[in-house]
């Protein structure tokens, strides 16, 4: 062999592939085993709800966010509803306040085991996915007590949420609550300690603290790099602000922070222990009173209809900050309504993240910021019949020409 | 023993996410875990359409997938059933109006067994996957 160079190869995943969960795809531009470079194309979630939204009234669109995503639905419809209650002026009594954190929470729990099951399945860990996925059961049957549904809860509306938390139900979370406690230092010992774990998950997947806050990376991803970033910390919604809590950073279990996949497992772990902290808080400290503000729908819907102006909701979601910009003009539906989900933010890590790896470490590092395409989804046009993705210039320019058409 | 003829093979589903919230993919996931545990009976999910007997869909067929999905559908080896799994596959469920849809599922591809729900309980997704099995049962006895 002469020392010429070979032209890279592409190697192109998805949009359907066995270790994608969702459709996605990737082109890998292959040195070796080794990613030289590596793109990717969203978009093949797509559904239009922002459109669909604009079409609808505010209590219809909740049940629509909730399908937005159906792992962080809470989250959406969170940040959907406390837009709008901004813009109408609408009041949350405190009970229900705290009813939405416990049920964030809950879906904060649910979310990361989830995806500590998933790791474990892209590792080839496959005792430890079933492992995970049997426990998080269990916080699947109490948020079905609390809410009817295993997944797509419908608990929050506008204004309040739609079931009370009574005292019978309290013992059943406690339980699950204490399980979770003592389990707790089992994973982590499980996933800590593992020899195999630590030999795939160490210095794989490096996102440097810089790299991180350049590309505004949000939620655990941006923790795992040492950013010190958490919206229940920084901007507290809901019951935050009455709780004392701290953004989780892997060097307060390690001692230092790499941000490699390992750190983000450390990181969403931890975190689940912190729900639980925070639920239990919420239990004991819940005031009595009312869960809504308008329990009529029809009366809601009045308010909603009178309401002018513009609001952003944020949530921090089990993958980061997840935000709606709702504008209201006097109509039935929002006249703007745009959703940025937290892997919006997080998807452009992978570049760095996935450069100089191998392709076996693929799965595992498209893993490790917690993806969720239906979340993100929301950049592809259809004008004509003919479909076409806008750059970034090209949304820029739509973006400042809508801007100046709703000043007028 | 043999119960019926079908138990001379397991039944072995691909899954194709067509655009869905990810609600139903979690409950298919929660199926095939322990709680559940179909895969006693050799229900399990495969990594290629080629493997597989059964393609479980789910999401409301958004355009970018609809060529895919006819492809995975036509990579299947026969005698193969479809089973939707979700309202938005069966109807357009709460996206009905949305401008980026080609499904439902049913046209696109043909459908057998239809799993409704937003999402289906993992209950509800093995009782589709019986119901599939007992469908593939009747095919086979027609050629076997």
């Amino acid at each position: 062999m002469s020392g010429e160079k070979k032209a890279p190869y592409i190697v192109p995943i998805g949009p359907t592939h066995p270790a994608l969960k969702e459709p996605v795809m990737f082109t890998f531009e292959m040195d070796g085993e080794v990613i030289r470079d590596v793109d990717f194309a969203p978009g093949q979630t797509h559904r239009g709800i922002e459109w669909m939204g604009m079409r609808r009234n505010p209590v219809q669109i909740v049940h629509l966010t909730d399908r937005i995503c159906g792992i962080c639905g809470v989250s959406h419809t969170l940040a959907f509803s406390r837009a709008v209650e901004q813009v109408a002026g609408i009041e949350v009594p405190e009970r229900a306040d705290y009813i939405r954190t416990i049920i964030a929470e809950f879906e904060r729990i649910q979310s990361h085991l989830l995806w500590a099951g998933v790791a474990a399945h892209e590792l080839g860990f496959d005792s430890l996915l079933h492992l995970t996925w049997r426990v998080r059961e269990q916080s699947m049957d109490v948020i079905e007590n609390l809410t009817g549904n295993r997944v797509n809860y419908a608990l929050v509306q506008v204004g309040g949420v739609r079931r009370d938390i009574v005292p019978e139900q309290h013992r059943i979370i406690e339980d699950c609550l204490s399980t979770y406690e003592g389990l707790l230092g089992k994973l982590l010992d499980l996933f800590l300690h593992d020899k195999t774990i630590a030999m795939r998950c160490r210095n794989i997947g490096f996102l440097s603290r810089d790299d991180a806050l350049k590309l505004c990376t949000v939620g655990p991803t941006a923790r795992a790099s040492g950013v010190n970033v958490d919206l229940r910390q920084d901007y507290p919604y809901c019951a935050y602000g009455d709780l004392d809590i701290r953004a989780i950073l892997p060097d307060q279990h390690l001692g230092e922070t790499r941000g490699d996949v390992y750190d983000r497992i450390v990181v969403r772990l931890l975190e689940v222990g912190q729900s639980c902290g925070i639920v239990r808080q919420c239990l004991s400290e819940m005031p009595a009173g009312e869960i809504t503000a308008e329990p009529k729908l029809a009366k809601l819907l009045a308010i909603c209809k009178k309401a002018r102006g513009e609001a952003i909701g944020r949530v921090e979601a089990p993958r980061g900050e997840c935000f709606h910009y709702v504008m209201m003009d006097g109509k039935e539906s929002p006249v703007a309504w745009k959703v940025k989900a937290s892997s919006y933010s997080n998807l452009m890590s992978w570049i760095p993240m996935l450069k100089g790896e191998q392709i076996a470490d693929i799965p595992i590092v498209v893993a490790s910021i917690d993806p969720c395409l239906s979340c993100t989804d929301r950049v592809a046009v259809v004008r004509g019949g003919s479909r076409s993705i806008l750059s970034k210039d090209d949304l820029h320019r739509l973006s400042v020409e809508k801007t100046r058409r709703m000043q007028q | 023993m043999m119960p019926t003829p079908s138990f001379n093979r397991s039944l072995w589903a691909f899954h194709f996410n067509s655009g869905s919230c990810n609600g139903c993919e979690i409950e298919i996931v929660a199926a095939i875990t322990p709680r559940y545990d179909p895969e006693r009976f050799g229900i399990k999910l495969v990594g290629s359409p080629r493997h597989a007997d059964v393609l479980v869909v789910t999401g409301p067929v958004v355009k970018k997938m609809k060529d895919r999905l006819i492809r995975v559908y036509n990579q299947i080896p026969d005698p193969k059933l479809v089973m939707c799994v979700g309202t938005c596959g069966i109807s357009g469920g709460v996206f009905h109006t949305s401008y980026n849809l080609d499904g439902p599922v049913d046209e696109v591809i043909p459908v057998d067994v239809y799993v409704p729900g937003c999402p289906p309980r993992p209950e509800a997704i093995i009782h589709g996957v019986v119901a599939a099995w007992a469908k593939l049962e009747r095919l086979e006895g027609g050629s076997a």
